[in-house]
């Protein structure tokens, strides 16, 4: 309706009669199109509550003549996929692991499904592009240094069984001491052993205390870390002598991670995810670069 | 005597709310409790200052008292809660202001985010309901508000729910249902303002001197018999014990889900929709100086969307353990609403019809017909959003947040800030508005702050929405939620902003009507607003 007729309707009709404060009201008819529009909603609703589960009955309700259920077609959905998948997940599940790399058939399916299991799972403390939280001990996923080993085997072994959790008994475990906070090197001690660390990680250091530092070092930390600093798959221990850090490498995160030790943890996933998503998450995992 | 009564009783809460706060076996509780405690402490000294005093109730003025102090209230709680907005909204831009490390979570999004909700929902849409029902009914049944201090007894008794809610939600008392947050004794408080509302309300009615009742009377009394049986039904609950904040719901599982969707959608349909349609349906045609467009649009969408809004809660359960059933009746039931809600759209753009050069003229009429403008657009969306296909995608997205903002800030807020521009200068009886430019920025900022906030909660929204469904031929997920969230960033920055604008120009607002107070002229020597019209 354009102005003009408004104007012309309303010269046409009266009010009620009333007036509350000065406000009176029209009686204008109700608009063609609202009611029509009205209607024409009212009679799909009907339609659709006959087409669908709609009304309550006293034991159950209408089912609807086109036989919809929602939870019937997410399964259906859900079942699509998985019979699809059925094939290749047994052949995942059976394969020796570390061949997969190899097959490509396999190799394929494992990291698209692998990608979406990480996300869901890991990505929360590894992040989602698995880079890790530098300086809060998640490590980064993408280079080739392993705390406790890089190939299929020892990366499914982890993921199955997780870093010293309380739930799974074959968990991976080691605990380094807190040299500080346990009394066993006195503070100038573990002064002297972060510089001797700054040095095999070539970094800046103070060479006198350094020196002072490698004996420290070589009755202490040796036993894990290896007489040269590359640490040791078997027990977690990281390698300190390149640039990679799990906590950091600066004087005062080093100080107090000799002082107070640390005890990252990881949970075991058997259970949570099944055989072939943890094959398939290994799979992806080793895939990002640093596989070996 | 009743003033004895009244400090004896007085003494006693005080006295039982200390003991209660130090008995107390949570933090929220205890705080609570020293809040009652305050309050009636303060109270009880104010009683004894004015003892004995008798307060006048003449029948031939109407009592505006308690609703310069709604708009007061409404103001600054408004101010406050477009405040928080803003702060949660960079908070979910920028996680660090979360605080976490000074503020040991007290300021965290999950505890600001019910502060947000209550301050702009309760505290500023409440008080706005209340001050215009008690100025609309007086006014449009010709009589002074019935019930002598009781419509005091609501504006204070409100005030208090809003500062013991707040208290309590920055120190973790809550019962985790969205926009029902408040523990069970605020609950029940709740419940006694609210009656003594309703009592006002309709004791006002009975005694009006009009033959008929006005249509936004209509509105204002089904907003407060409904939010009142919406509101005990939904906070149905054991107390853990009568020291604690802690209750269980008496509904479990998918009946509580349903109770507080029930509850959820109706507080919108009834507080939000049918309360402002009765603001509206007074403001509008005063501010525009018209005639109401059509009587018996006025009636048959009434009926229609008291009739309907009940029934459609069940569309914010889709694709969840409510039975498929439920959902098909929540969403037909919804989108049978969309012409009922457009009947007030109709009405109060029709309205204007012979007067639309007044919005060249008057930044009042302005903001009421963008609100009415936005009101359209928000019972538009809604209903399409609760259909199931629809929904699949919006549901969990900020696409939600978009809509119920276009709904607050576009229908409600500026309903309430053009009712605000019209009462001030009636009930301080000034000449006028202080700067009728600054309603215009007022206008302009907000009009732009809120397509900034709807418009990128559109496209987050359906991002979002699109990414987490997004899967690969093998039928897994593509990504992380992590990285929608940070595929998000930049629309949260422009909803921030948005929101920014928006609260800026509350605060505009809000000098605006400080200075039309203190330093416009009075209008005439006595109010001639505040005097009941003789038969």
């Amino acid at each position: 309706m354009c102005a003009k007729q408004v104007k012309q309707a309303q010269r046409e009709v009266e009010t009620t009669g009333h007036s509350w404060d000065g406000i009176e009201e029209f009686n204008n008819p109700l608009p063609r199109w609202w009611v029509w529009v009205l209607y024409l909603t009212i009679i799909w609703g009907i339609g659709y509550t006959i087409a669908y589960p709609a009304w309550p009955l006293i034991t159950g309700h209408t089912q609807g003549v086109i036989g919809s259920n929602q939870r019937a077609d997410v399964e259906a959905d859900i079942k699509r996929f998985d019979d699809a998948n059925a094939g290749i997940k047994a052949k995942l599940v059976a394969a020796d692991l570390a061949s997969i790399p190899a097959n490509d058939e396999l190799k394929t399916f494992a990291v698209s499904a692998g990608a979406s299991v990480f996300k869901n799972n890991c990505a929360q403390c590894h992040g989602s592009g698995a880079a890790g939280v530098q300086g809060k001990g998640y490590p980064n996923l993408l280079d080739n240094d392993w705390l406790w080993g890089g190939d299929m085997e020892a990366i499914h072994t982890t993921v199955t069984h997780g870093i010293r959790n309380t739930t799974d008994e074959d968990a991976r475990l080691s605990q380094m001491p807190a040299f500080g906070v346990d009394g066993i090197l006195e503070k100038p001690q573990i002064a002297q052993v972060v510089q001797y660390v700054r040095q095999i990680s070539g970094q800046d250091h103070d060479a006198a205390q350094a020196t002072e530092g490698a004996a420290v070092f070589a009755e202490n930390c040796v036993a894990c870390h290896g007489e040269d600093g590359k640490g040791n798959r078997e027990f977690g221990a990281p390698n300190l002598t390149d640039a990679i850090w799990l906590y950091g490498g600066d004087v005062a995160t080093l100080t107090e991670t000799v002082t107070k030790a640390r005890y990252g943890v990881m949970p075991a996933w058997t259970g949570k995810l099944s055989e072939d998503e943890i094959r398939a998450v290994a799979t992806y995992v080793h895939s990002l670069g640093g596989g070996e | 005597m009743w003033d004895y009564v009244k400090l004896i009783v007085l003494g006693t809460i005080a006295v039982l709310a200390a003991i209660g706060a130090n008995f107390a076996h949570d933090l929220p509780y205890m705080v609570n409790a020293i809040v009652v405690m305050l309050a009636a402490s303060i109270t009880f000294v104010w009683e004894i200052r004015h003892v004995g005093e008798v307060r006048l109730h003449p029948a031939n003025e109407y009592m505006d008292g308690v609703v310069r102090a709604g708009v007061i209230a409404t103001t600054f709680w408004g101010v406050v809660g477009f405040l928080v907005g803003v702060v949660i909204a960079f908070q979910l831009a920028f996680p660090q202001l979360n605080l976490g490390n000074i503020t040991d979570g007290v300021l965290n999004f999950g505890r600001l985010r019910p502060l947000h909700t209550s301050a702009v929902i309760f505290a500023f849409g409440g008080n706005a309901l209340i001050m215009s029902s008690f100025y609309i009914v007086q006014r449009t049944c010709g009589t002074r508000l019935w019930g002598g201090n009781l419509g005091w007894f609501v504006f204070w008794g409100w005030q208090l729910m809003i500062v013991l809610a707040a208290t309590s939600y920055v120190t973790g008392g809550t019962q985790g249902k969205e926009y029902a947050e408040t523990v069970w004794y605020i609950d029940i408080w709740i419940t006694v303002v609210w009656v003594a509302f309703l009592l006002v309300f309709m004791g006002t009615l009975w005694k009006r001197r009009e033959p008929h009742i006005y249509v936004a009377n209509w509105f204002l009394l089904s907003m407060i018999i409904t939010v009142a049986m919406l509101h005990l039904v939904n906070n149905m609950a054991v107390p853990v014990s009568i020291l604690s904040s802690q209750s269980v719901p008496v509904f479990s599982g998918v009946q509580d889900a349903m109770t507080q969707w029930w509850y959820g959608h109706n507080a919108v349909g009834f507080f939000l929709t049918a309360g402002f349609l009765g603001m509206m349906y007074y403001f509008v045609p005063k501010q525009a100086e018209r005639p109401v467009y059509s009587y018996k649009l006025s009636i048959i969408h009434f009926w229609a969307l008291i009739f309907l809004y009940i029934w459609a809660g069940p569309h914010h359960l889709h694709y969840t353990a409510l039975p498929e059933w439920a959902g098909t009746l929540g969403m037909v039931f919804s989108i049978i609403l969309w012409m009922p809600s457009w009947g007030g759209m109709i009405n109060g753009l029709m309205t204007l019809s012979g007067a639309w050069d007044k919005l060249r003229t008057d930044p009042i009429i302005r903001m009421m017909v963008i609100s009415i403008g936005f009101y359209g657009m928000s019972t538009f969306e809604g209903p399409m959003m609760s259909i199931k296909a629809v929904n699949s995608l919006s549901h969990y997205t900020d696409w939600t947040i978009g809509h119920v903002h276009s709904g607050a800030l576009g229908w409600n807020g500026m309903i309430t800030f053009g009712a605000l521009y019209f009462l001030t200068p009636r009930l301080w009886n000034r000449e006028g508005l202080y700067s009728l430019k600054l309603v215009s920025w007022h206008f302009w900022l907000a009009t732009i702050g809120i397509i900034l906030y709807a418009s990128s909660m559109w496209v987050t929204g359906i991002m979002e929405g699109l990414m987490w469904r997004e899967v690969d031929a093998n039928g897994f997920l593509v990504n992380a939620f992590a990285d929608t969230v940070a595929a998000k960033f930049p629309m949260y920055v422009v909803r921030g902003t948005g929101g920014l604008m928006y609260l800026t120009g509350g605060l505009i607002m809000a000098y605006n009507l400080w200075m039309t107070v203190r330093a416009q002229p009075a209008r005439a020597p006595v109010n001639a607003n505040n005097f009941v019209p003789a038969e």
